[in-house]
């Protein structure tokens, strides 16, 4: 059996909220041996030094040994090596391969030729399973559920990857989500398709204020690149409009959180680091406890090996 | 007979396909690897129809083809029509229909896909035969079958 990750599309509802029952055994205790004796290649087709060490972080506190490289400048990848020869090279060495490839599709591919499990670290713009699994966790320990919540996407919402996948993974919870976003970066058509499909609620606001907001459990916010304005001077227009100020904040129910795949450029105002509603570095932090448990998934370790594992650190 | 008919020489025995557009006569030969045909092959192209103004047919002489492999054909013509033939009859007349996946046969639209940057086989899941909506097993892009580039 294929124990890869490859997209947290297939996965029931029953494997989410058992992946999180999981995440949260690591989070009481993220430091044991459970791993101790196996090795772990990150193989980093594409730079992304936040989800690199967080996995790395991950497989080092349980103990495993992690090999592989962080810039594809350095690997035989530019060589004109294929993909399949190195990752069928690599597992010869490795327990477990966590990838990141700039081409869509790299890792189902990687996950049908190798003996060894492969989990997806992002493939391109298609999918990106640990963060939004680290979402999904993130929402369910600060609201106490997943169920019936009230999630505000803002920003660019055609080519974040993160929500997509987000809003993806939800249907099983039934959300309202309320998209909030620049004509030139609206949430796609296919999105819109898929959430009637699934019967999951959805509203699309104009305005990005006190008002619009007051009603959110989760306001997630993502980053605004300049790259991908086609326009310039379109914007400059809205820059400013999708930037979260605490003063937004006056209406906000106490339990909203404020959540952002991180790295923030001007998203979210540096003034409300300190107000309870963020919690953005809590969410990067769960990163760690969410890959530990999709490594140990992907070797076959069971929730009940995690609860009665007697090699914690304390 | 009709005289159009006699221009491309009777079948005893084999596969008759007809009704295949013009533009896509060279892609039916290479879908079903005629070219590597050792038995008769007789290509008629831009014969006369009522129904197309102009059509090609081909008959392969003692051939049989699987539905599996007839079915490949609906990728660049859903319309043609297979003829079955032993001892001069037409003993079973076929449609080609869009089967549920497709391997080896389009190529992804999207140049950041694997499949366009690695040597691999292609593979396509049919999403909506009607519509003729297939979606990449690898990176997921959507696209319509009629605006597919054979691999
Ligand atoms: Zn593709």
């Amino acid at each position: 059996m294929n124990r890869s990750l490859v997209t947290l599309a297939d996965h029931s509802r029953e494997k989410i909220e058992y992946l999180i029952r999981m995440a949260q055994e690591f989070e009481q205790h993220p430091n044991r041996l459970l791993l101790q004796g196996r090795v772990v290649a990150t193989l980093f087709f594409e730079p992304s030094t936040r989800t690199r060490l967080s996995f790395e972080t991950a497989a080092n506190r349980l103990g495993a040994r992690v090999i592989g490289f962080a810039d594809p400048k350095v690997t035989s990848g530019t060589k004109g090596e294929t993909l399949k020869d190195t990752i069928l090279m690599v597992s010869n060495y490795v327990d477990i391969i966590v990838m990141r490839h700039y081409l869509e599709g790299a890792a189902r591919y990687a996950s049908e030729i190798a003996p060894v499990p492969i989990i997806n670290a992002g493939d391109g713009a298609n999918q990106h399973p640990s963060q939004t699994m680290l979402d999904l966790y993130t929402i369910y320990q600060t609201q106490g559920t997943l169920e019936n919540l009230q999630i505000y996407l803002v920003g660019d919402l055609k080519y974040g990857r993160t929500v997509h996948s987000l809003l993806m993974a939800m249907r099983h919870f039934n959300p309202t989500f309320h998209f909030i976003a620049p004509d030139e970066l609206a949430m796609p058509e296919t999105y819109k398709t898929y959430c009637r499909q699934y019967n999951i609620r959805y509203e699309e606001h104009q305005d990005f204020d006190a008002d619009v907001i007051s009603g959110a459990d989760i306001l997630y916010m993502t980053r605004v690149q300049k790259e991908r304005f086609s326009d310039l001077m379109e914007y400059e227009r809205v820059k400013d409009r999708y930037l979260l100020k605490l003063d937004m904040l006056s209406h906000a129910k106490d339990t909203m959180r404020i959540l952002h795949p991180l790295p923030r450029v001007n998203e979210i105002e540096y003034a409300i680091d300190d107000d309870p509603h963020a919690y953005y570095f809590q969410q990067a932090r769960n990163g760690l406890f969410v890959r530990q448990a999709l490594i140990c998934d992907a070797l076959g370790i069971s929730l009940e090996q995690v609860k009665n594992d007697k090699t914690i650190i304390l | 007979m009709k005289r159009q008919e006699l221009i491309v020489s009777a079948l005893d025995h084999g596969t008759v396909i007809d009704h295949i557009p013009c533009d896509r006569l060279f892609d039916v030969i290479d879908l079903l690897h005629l070219r590597q045909m050792t038995s008769k092959v007789t290509i008629g192209f831009n014969l006369k129809s009522h129904k197309m103004g102009t059509k090609s047919i081909i008959k392969i002489a003692d051939r049989f083809f699987t539905d599996a492999e007839l079915n490949q054909l609906s990728v660049v013509t859903p319309n043609v029509s297979l003829s079955i033939i032993r001892d001069y009859e037409v003993v079973e007349k076929k449609q080609v229909c869009l089967p549920d996946e497709l391997r080896g046969i389009i190529r992804c639209n999207n140049p950041n896909c694997i499949t366009n940057n690695e040597p691999m086989a292609t593979f396509f899941h049919v999403i909506d035969k009607e519509q003729g909506a297939v979606r990449c097993h690898y990176c997921n892009h959507e696209q319509d079958i009629h605006q597919a580039k054979l691999v």
